[in-house]
């Protein structure tokens, strides 16, 4: 599924990502380590399609339509309601049955009732979870999550569990943290960065 | 077919959000109101139809640039772009769509300034109207392609003026020229062009702008 041999990125004299070496097979579960400023935040919008390497060789074994990417920002817009976020994602990605499948994931993530809501109301951790539902909406085969249990509460947490465990080995994940433990025993790959 | 649906689905978020902040609309119509009030009182009387006329492009093209300075305001606060570009919809379309919600705000902002102007001024010539809107069409396609470029700096606010006003100078020279001559179809195709040339330059190369 990824392939990268010698990946890095400079921007202008700054060198923020060194030579990447990583095989992750379909179905695989890989999470990325290390400090702050590492890398690991520019080594996921990479895989995404979302910066170009300086240097170095990628190959994504999907096409951006099923990576689903979940980032440090929710990228959700803060004035539109939960259900007006997912159905213009929902549409863009031309996910099929969206109404259904947008009430599935809210449900789901316990949202529904605030589905007619905005944004700029939620909690912190609610919008995390929005932002769950949005990385998870178009079903992608691959998944990249960076640092994806900020500011969920346990029940958000348990929630992100259950839905990883659900979908590991159907799916590829490619997962920062800094709380290794948590998912090291999904792990199949570990990157340190 | 998908294209256009995409197309919509975010135009309409751009005028849903705007809807919902009036960030926008309610400065440019404030702006363009005061400039008319200011020049009217302000401008020796007598003056010329083709002073008249120079004075409603100044503010036509700086109403424009408030919207323009707020396009990828939420995608720029939120981080949505990334959304926006991850989605597997042609990248053109968030140009296509913020060029077309952008339109709608200045076209609202000028339903209220063309009779303002007319009111206040010289009138209001058909070939006025039919420059000011073909203008439109360059000033947003040409705007959000620079608003797109600028919004990723740290210095924004100087960069869009500073990349945009230069060209928005052949609109300038377009829309005075069908306003004041005699016979305005050269001025007119002149715009027609500029827009056509543009929209086509922006639509291709938008990709490039928003990759990192």
């Amino acid at each position: 599924m990824i392939s990268a041999r010698g990946v890095g990125r400079r921007f202008g004299d700054k060198r923020v990502l060194r030579g990447v070496d990583l095989e992750l097979p379909d179905g695989g579960f890989a999470v990325v380590t290390g400090p702050n400023g590492a890398g690991k935040t520019t080594l996921l919008r990479i895989v995404a399609g979302l910066a170009l390497p300086s240097e170095g060789e990628l190959h994504v074994g999907v096409t951006r339509e099923r990576i689903g990417f979940l980032a440090h920002e929710p990228l959700v817009y803060r004035e539109l309601t939960a259900l007006e976020n997912l159905e213009l994602y929902g549409r863009l990605y031309h996910v099929p049955e969206r109404r259904e499948r947008i009430g599935m994931l809210l449900e789901r993530f316990g949202l529904w009732d605030a589905r007619h809501e905005r944004v700029s109301t939620y909690s912190r951790g609610m919008t995390q979870r929005l932002a769950l539902c949005r990385s998870l909406l178009h079903d992608p085969a691959l998944l990249i999550m960076d640092e994806p249990y900020t500011a969920l509460d346990g029940q958000g947490a348990e929630l992100l569990d259950e839905q990883l465990r659900e979908l590991r080995g159907q799916r590829t994940f490619l997962v920062s943290t800094h709380d290794p433990e948590r998912i090291r025993r999904m792990a199949t790959v570990e990157l340190s960065l | 077919m998908n294209y256009l649906s995409d197309v919509g689905a975010l135009t309409r978020k751009d005028l849903l959000l705007e809807l919902r902040a009036r960030d926008t609309l309610p400065a440019m119509l404030l702006f363009v109101a005061s400039v008319f009030v200011v020049f009217h009182f302000s401008l020796p009387s007598g003056s010329s139809r083709a002073a008249a006329s120079g004075l409603l492009w100044v503010a036509i093209v700086f109403t424009a640039l408030l919207a323009l300075g707020r396009a990828f305001v939420p995608e720029r606060e939120q981080r949505t772009l990334d959304a926006l570009v991850l989605a597997p919809c042609d990248r053109s379309a968030i140009w296509l769509a913020k060029s077309l919600a952008t339109l709608a705000f200045l076209a609202a902002a000028e339903v209220v300034a063309l009779p303002l102007f007319a009111l206040f001024f010289h009138g209001l010539r058909w070939s006025t109207v039919a420059g000011v809107a073909l203008a439109d069409v360059g000033i947003c396609t040409v705007g959000t392609f620079v608003g797109a470029t600028a919004v990723v700096t740290r210095a924004r606010e100087l960069l869009l003026p500073l990349l945009f006003l230069p060209l928005a100078i052949p609109l300038i020279i377009g829309g005075v020229g069908a306003s004041v001559v005699g016979d305005p179809a050269r001025y007119l195709g002149f715009l027609a062009l500029y827009d056509l040339l543009f929209a086509l330059l922006c639509w291709a190369a938008f990709e490039y702008v928003v990759v990192e």
